[in-house]
């Protein structure tokens, strides 16, 4: 549900109520204007006052984003985005809080805030730009670069694990997670609509193409040519079919899932899983989230959304119940409780 | 029929309890204390914890001691060495006889002193048989057996009656101290309230230890200490973390502005993190971030979208905090930063106060980073130093920092309890709703601040950021003459916060042939020396500094009046080294002490009488 606490405009808003009057300084082809193109979709929307939207930020390509729209806005420091953003939230849970951040932003300099804004579950919606790569810095690679890959600081191929995002969202006990694709601004429009009504934090990655220093990183699975093969877009309720005859689905055999084709080996379109994104238990999702080609399809939409108490809202709470019952109702009061005499 | 007893008046008397972890003496020695001040006692006290958790029991390592120093004037510090020292057990003993007077009042539990105690804490002999404390009047009592018989009606378990020895020896004291009961009676009655036979226990050891004292002929004099002088008002005892909290509510309820804390518990800091914690009814939100960084951006959002923002650390906690404090420099957000110091480098001595960490405060940070930095100087005068970098950073429109230390921190004395209405007014400078002039770095013409744009307000829709900013607009631009202008209006605006600080006092004549310069934590100490110095005839004065960047504006005319001046800290040089490069026109000698403990007034005097003496 969106958040009854937030005040809702009073008249309809549009695209251009959120227009910034600053230049936008991506690269042609950047993944970033498709990702700016769906916020300015989805925040007229989803119909909150415009003055009651805040867009974080910490550092990097990705970062630059609170200067594109027109919201109150916050352009922090490397990886600090989401400790920066729990303070907005915790102190004016009035406030829509957005926050822009990179692969390296949220899970190299950042991952200990990102894991714990998770983990509380701050009532926050996190754009995540995965484009593997550092791109303000010029083609470093990041927690997510294949191993292997070939950088500018890996002449010879990292040699690292990259962390699968969903792995690590769902692992810190992420109540929200979804994956898009930057070519896909309808999609990636419905899915951060679903993000705002969700209570809690709520992560999209986005897979975004770096044209400059690591183009194509996601061709094998969003190119024109492949998408409809490499792609499961789950959509909640609906059985879990892909493919360009939709004759491909995921089931659940012992405890893996399994690409399988319906009508081979006694395959019926009922043994195809139906997806739950509201399931609590996150064990289903954990699988989709880390499925990859060749054997699997990559899987995008919402994954996981699942209903837990809200960090800020709690907080609220015991301060109401504390005001209730308490005996110190001032800072005078504070001041003379407990031993105090006269002189 | 007891003897009739001496007594013996004393201006004031340092009093130490010191035992086992085990042995409750942090509570006696509060008790002790607040007896004291409702007689009309001025006082201060140090708690002396043992740094692990739980050290083996009777053993030098576990040693837990409460300080106390009272009298019938004004006390300015806790006290260097005891007049009294209360020992529980042999380990404490040898702990803590380095800082008993020659010739100070020894009372020993006598029974705790068996082979085993005196072995455990590391001595050969017993040093109650072997000659070692004939320099000392030591009054030896089997307090632990006295109390076990004193509880023989008492229907409590023998480890519940050990423990109420401390109130044995309490009362003890009392007697000695010509004490009334009644306030730590009643203070056990409401402790203890759902056990009655605890109360009863407790209580009935208190007044045996009394009437022990009475009749034991070891005990030939009491001691008087008549009430101090004091201001008229309502008092309470305080620590300075417990002071530094109190003084944040107070700023955040006067201002208007919801009180946000983010940190991470370290020590000596932690108090203020928990002790806010403890008032939602307030309105206070604390969040107890995952590490420091998350502390100071969590503070940092909090403030951009309107709470008046704390953090709260100690050294290390602050090297963590250098590059969010220059984000809140450059995005001119207020925001206190309190940095309870203590003994660095690195871990250091967490437990240990120094003065450690004033260059960090000033100068460690990236870029130009000027913030304006005030030091509290006493246990109770954190509260109004807490205020006061409250009331600067959102009127200024720019982060502060403001530094105790563990000694202040866990430190208490008297305080003078004021209406929150009697403070001064704080007046942030908040943009008003479709103001048509609003512009992120519009700022004030007198004190440069900019203007508080709370998200939500309709009308003032606004980045701001890390990156640096056009004036006036806020845009980001890498201009080489806006840069200029936006480094030296920072400075300005901060510089410029010496029109609003109370000039520097002096302590003593405002001229003369020493003047002794300190800063924070050690004005107790130092006011100590030099105020015995004045009576002897010098002439030497003070001026202990509260605000450091900016200085007070009469600081010049302050130094210029004196032949010599001699800067006194508990660190290697730290403040002495910024006052050669601001006002290098007058030459400076330093006394410096880094070994975790304070100044001692012997110390001192014999420092100040060669620097007079000399030609
Ligand atoms: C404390 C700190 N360390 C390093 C940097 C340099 N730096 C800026 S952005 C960046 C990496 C950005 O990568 P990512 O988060 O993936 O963002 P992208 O530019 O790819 O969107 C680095 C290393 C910095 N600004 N601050
Ligand atoms: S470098 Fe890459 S990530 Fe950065 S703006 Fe250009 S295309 Fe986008
Ligand atoms: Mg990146």
């Amino acid at each position: 549900m969106l958040d009854k606490r937030i005040e809702k405009s009073p008249v309809p808003l549009t695209k251009e109520d959120f227009a910034s009057d600053q230049m936008v300084k991506w690269c042609p082809g950047c993944g970033g204007h498709a990702i700016l193109a769906a916020v300015e979709n989805v925040f007229p929307r989803i119909g909150y006052k415009k003055e009651n939207f805040t867009i974080v930020s910490g550092i990097g390509c990705s970062s630059r984003f609170p200067y594109y729209v027109h919201t109150y806005g916050f352009h922090g420091i490397h990886g600090r985005a989401t400790a920066i953003a729990s303070g907005v939230k915790i102190a004016n849970p009035d406030q829509s809080v957005w926050i822009a951040t990179g692969d390296g932003d949220s899970m190299a300099i950042g991952g200990n805030h990102f894991i714990h804004i998770i983990r509380r579950n701050i009532d926050v919606n996190i754009l995540l730009f995965n484009n593997q790569i550092y791109g303000l810095t010029k083609g470093q690679y990041s927690p997510t670069t294949p191993m292997g890959q070939v950088t500018k600081t890996s002449p010879q191929g990292t040699i690292e694990n990259p962390f699968i995002t969903a792995g690590l969202v769902l692992g810190a006990q992420g109540t929200f997670f979804a994956r898009v694709p930057d070519n896909n601004v309808k999609l990636m429009t419905e899915v951060l609509y679903e993000a705002a009504k969700h209570d809690g934090t709520s992560v999209v990655e986005i897979l975004e193409n770096c044209v400059i220093f690591n183009d194509k990183a996601f061709s094998s699975v969003t190119s024109r040519e492949k998408r409809v093969e490499n792609q499961l877009i789950l959509r909640h309720g609906e059985p879990m079919i892909y493919g360009k005859d939709n004759d491909m689905g995921i089931i659940l055999k012992g405890t893996s899932l399994y690409a399988v084709k319906i009508g081979v080996g006694g395959i019926t379109e009922k043994d195809i899983l139906i997806h739950d994104q509201f399931n609590p238990d996150p064990g289903i999702h954990r699988m989709l989230g880390r499925m990859m080609g060749p054997d699997y399809p990559v899987v995008m939409g919402v994954i996981r959304s699942a209903k837990a108490p809200t960090y800020d809202d709690m907080v609220e709470e015991q301060i109401v119940n504390a005001k209730k019952s308490a005996k110190i109702q001032c800072v005078d009061d504070l001041l003379n409780s407990g031993d105090t005499w006269e002189i | 029929m007891a003897k009739q007893k001496n007594i013996l008046e004393l201006e004031d008397v340092v009093v130490k309890f010191v035992g086992d972890s085990g042995d409750g003496m942090q509570l006696t020695g509060t008790l002790f204390s607040d007896t004291a001040a409702l007689a009309g006692n001025d006082l201060a006290t140090f708690p002396d914890f043992p740094a692990e958790i739980r050290a083996p029991q009777n053993t030098v390592a576990g040693v837990s001691g409460f300080q106390v120093h009272l009298g019938q004037r004004k006390i300015f510090t806790s006290g260097d060495m005891c007049d009294v020292l209360v020992a529980m057990n042999p380990a404490s003993l040898k702990a803590n006889l380095k800082w008993a007077k020659p010739g100070a009042t020894i009372i020993v539990d006598e029974s705790a002193f068996d082979e085993k105690g005196i072995e455990k804490a590391g001595y050969k002999t017993s040093p109650l048989e072997d000659g070692s404390l004939n320099s000392y009047h030591l009054i030896k009592a089997p307090i632990s057996v006295l109390t076990k018989e004193s509880l023989s009606n008492v229907e409590i378990d023998k480890k519940m009656a050990e423990k109420t020895k401390n109130m044995f020896v309490l009362g003890m004291m009392y007697f000695l101290f010509q004490r009334n009961l009644d306030s730590t009676l009643d203070f056990i009655l409401k402790k203890f309230s759902n056990k009655p036979e605890v109360v009863k226990a407790n209580q009935v050891a208190l007044k045996a230890g009394y009437n022990f004292a009475e009749t034991v002929e070891a005990i030939a004099s009491t001691i008087k200490v008549g009430p101090a002088p004091m201001e008229k008002g309502r008092y309470r005892n305080i620590t300075g973390n417990i002071a530094t909290s109190w003084g944040l509510l107070a700023a955040s309820e006067r201002s208007g502005r919801p009180l946000f804390l983010g940190s991470y518990p370290i020590t000596p800091a932690t108090e203020i993190l928990m002790e806010l914690a403890k008032h939602k009814s307030l309105g206070v939100k604390v969040f107890q971030a995952e590490d420091e960084i998350a502390g100071i951006c969590s503070a940092i959002g909090a403030s951009f979208a309107g709470s008046m923002a704390v953090t709260t650390t100690s050294g290390p906690g602050l090297s963590l905090k250098s590059e969010a404090m220059g984000l809140a420099v450059i995005t001119e957000l207020p925001l206190v930063i309190v940095n309870v110091q203590r003994a660095g480098p690195s871990t250091g001595m967490p437990t240990k106060s120094e003065q450690s960490d004033l260059l960090q405060a000033l100068f460690g940070r990236n870029g130009e980073a000027p913030m304006i930095v005030i030091a509290a100087s006493s246990p109770a005068n954190c509260f109004h130093y807490a205020y006061m970098a409250a009331k600067l950073s959102m009127e200024h429109m720019t982060p502060v920092l403001l530094l105790t230390d563990g000694q202040m921190g866990f430190g208490s004395e008297l305080f003078k309890i004021p209406k929150v209405a009697d403070m001064p007014e704080i007046n942030p400078p908040i943009a008003q709703p479709r103001d048509p002039d609003f512009k992120p770095y519009r700022r004030d013409s007198v004190t440069l601040a900019r203007k508080w744009a709370i998200p939500g307000t309709e009308g003032l829709r606004h980045r701001i950021g890390g990156l640096e900013k056009t004036n006036i607009d806020g845009n980001v631009s890498t201009d080489p003459l806006n840069h200029e202008l936006m480094v030296n209006i920072r400075e300005d605006k901060v510089m410029r916060v010496a029109n609003y600080i109370p000039e520097q006092e002096v302590f003593g004549d405002e001229s003369g042939d020493l003047l002794v310069v300190g800063w924070g934590g050690t004005e107790g100490m130092l006011k100590s020396a030099v105020s015995q110095m004045q009576n002897e005839g010098h002439k030497i004065s003070m001026a202990q500094f509260n605000y450091i960047m900016p200085l007070p504006k009469n600081t010049v005319d302050v130094f210029s009046k004196f032949k010599k001046i001699i800067v006194c800290e508990l660190n290697n040089g730290q403040f002495v080294k910024y006052l050669r490069m601001t006002l290098p026109e007058f030459k400076y000698r330093q006394h410096n002490k880094v070994q975790g403990l304070p100044f001692h007034v012997k110390e001192l005097s014999e420092v100040f009488t060669k620097i007079l003496e000399e030609k």
